[in-house]
């Protein structure tokens, strides 16, 4: 089955962070990349710009609006996401578990997608 | 004759027979319906062609070729020929008992944790474990919780379709991660045992039926997991309290506490029993939250008058369970124990310590346990005063009646 691993966190925080512990941070995050890689279980995932970059738009009294922004505003923001292809619910939480911003005051959502097209393994 | 019969049977057989069909299809909603259509085949066919020699294995194999005929019939699939939706025509006695081991191996574990499985909400697991495991109707369950049928209804559908589209497996964890999702397990257990013990609602303050089922389940669980302490004592918690039912409430509905309960109403033979798993649980030296507060009930248990109460052990167990579960209400009831085994100061400096950190602030047993011990201690005044601010709190009736006629004795006094 597939599995988006949707990261939400505080930009405020994450913004504190001291530039001297960036590559180590950086360096988490390649690791956990890899291991789903080495694993067979990525399928993509990527980090999202901040949310200051989103545009939202709405279909409105016949138009298209576009507004700056996300779509809603809240205390934490959507700021990356895998998405990988396990057997079940446990296996995916346990991969989920190991996702170095749990460990940094993110909330890691899992949600299944609906069986259809997705993609397959880059091998 | 034959509907009574199938009513014992579906009662003791229906988990077992349910955890091998979702073993076989993997679809809890495709089980039941199966299992429901064998049922009301089983009362077309028996009554002419007799009881068959294992019934729970008759149904078991007819509701399995039913889940076939559904799955078959569901997937449209242009290869079935039409007619073969009625496989369930030409109707064997079914296997014999040894065949029936052996071709559907118990798997009642793996339905446990999949209704305990910690993706699902608290109340949804409480309500698939009693549906699948105890085989309580919907509404049973509704009646149990006190809420209306279509809440439990749609609670259960919910769930299951959690379980379906969020790929929630249907197995026995890895031993790596067994005791963690045993714990989850056990805790759904204590919070059902809970609610047959203390439920707020009116006049159903004790619910023994519940209690039971509490009771039932933990023991399937330790059945099946003979080799985890926790588990077993958890169970001899249960059986420990639950061993007092008769006892816990007056003729006319008020609370009985623990002091002045009728020991000779306590069933001893469920106490020793339950005594007897506690031992076997701390033999094996893992000693974890559930046992301790098994071995504090089994102190009260052993105690063959309130005033014969070891409350220094007690005392001690409950410091032993704090670094366990350093919770607010789990450090009351450790004031309490200080109180009885070293002093009641002792106890109520520590009550106020909890109270002064905000603790516990709408909970109504903090201010209760104030006035008994302030009322022990000679202290009127500030007794009846923590007897009102109780008052204020409690919501059950049964004990609403208890602190009221307590707080009247004392002002009488």
């Amino acid at each position: 089955m597939h599995y988006m691993i949707l990261i939400y966190s505080n930009e405020a925080e994450w913004a504190k962070i001291p530039p001297a512990d960036l590559p180590a941070v950086f360096e988490k995050w390649m690791g956990y990349g890899q291991a789903l890689q080495a694993a067979g279980v990525f399928r993509a995932g990527s980090q999202l710009q901040p949310v200051a970059t989103a545009t939202t738009l709405r279909f409105q009294g016949g138009k298209v609006l576009s507004t700056d922004g996300p779509f809603a505003e809240t205390k934490e923001q959507l700021g990356g996401y895998y998405l990988i292809d396990t057997p079940d619910l446990d296996s995916a939480l346990k991969w989920a578990g190991q996702c170095p911003g749990l460990f940094n005051g993110c909330a890691i959502e899992v949600r299944p997608l609906v069986p259809g097209d997705q993609p397959e393994s880059p091998v | 004759m034959i509907p009574r019969v199938l009513a014992e049977v579906v009662r003791r057989e229906r988990p077992r027979v349910l955890a091998a069909l979702v073993g076989f299809c993997r679809d809890v909603d495709l089980a039941e319906d199966a299992f429901q259509d064998a049922c009301t085949r089983a009362l077309a066919v028996w009554p002419t062609a007799g009881l068959p020699a294992n019934p729970a294995a008759w149904l078991t194999t007819v509701a399995r070729r039913r889940c076939l005929d559904l799955l078959r019939r569901r997937s449209r699939s242009p290869v079935v020929a039409p007619g073969a939706e009625v496989v369930t025509e030409g109707i064997d006695p079914g296997p014999e008992p040894a065949e029936f081991e052996a071709e559907f191996p118990d798997e009642r574990l793996r339905l446990i944790f999949t209704c305990c499985h910690p993706a699902l909400a608290p109340a949804a697991q409480i309500a698939l474990a009693l549906r699948h495991l105890c085989g309580l109707t919907t509404g049973e369950i509704a009646r149990a919780f006190l809420e209306p049928e279509p809440t439990t209804a749609q609670r259960l559908v919910r769930a299951k379709n959690k379980i379906r589209l969020a790929g929630i497996p249907y197995a026995v964890p890895a031993a790596e991660e067994l005791p963690a999702r045993l714990e989850t397990v056990l805790a759904t257990l204590y919070l059902l045992f809970n609610e047959s013990y203390a439920s707020a609602g009116d006049d159903t303050w004790l619910r023994p039926d519940l209690g039971a089922e509490a009771l039932r389940l933990t023991k399937l669980v330790v059945e099946l997991l003979p080799d985890h302490p926790e588990a077993r004592g958890l169970l001899a918690l249960i059986a420990l309290h639950y061993a007092r039912r008769d006892s816990r409430l007056s003729a006319d509905g008020e609370m009985i506490v623990l002091e002045a309960q009728d020991r000779s109403r306590w069933h001893r033979a469920e106490i020793e029993t339950a005594l007897a798993e506690l031992d076997r649980a701390l033999a094996q030296r893992r000693p974890g939250p559930y046992q301790i507060q098994a071995a504090i009930a089994a102190l009260h248990a052993r105690a063959t008058e309130a005033a014969a109460t070891d409350w220094r052990q007690i005392a001690h167990l409950y410091a032993t369970l704090l670094e366990f579960t350093p919770t607010p209400v789990v450090q009351l009831n450790a004031a309490v124990a200080c109180a009885f085994a070293f002093g009641l100061e002792h106890g109520l400096a520590w009550i106020d310590r909890l109270a002064a950190a905000g603790e516990l602030a709408d909970y109504h047993l903090l201010p209760a346990a104030q006035a008994e011990l302030l009322r022990r201690a000679g202290r009127r005044d500030a007794a009846l005063a923590a007897y009102d601010r109780a008052l204020g709190l409690v919501r059950a009736p049964a004990e609403l009646r208890y602190l009221e006629r307590r707080r009247a004795e004392l002002a009488a006094s």
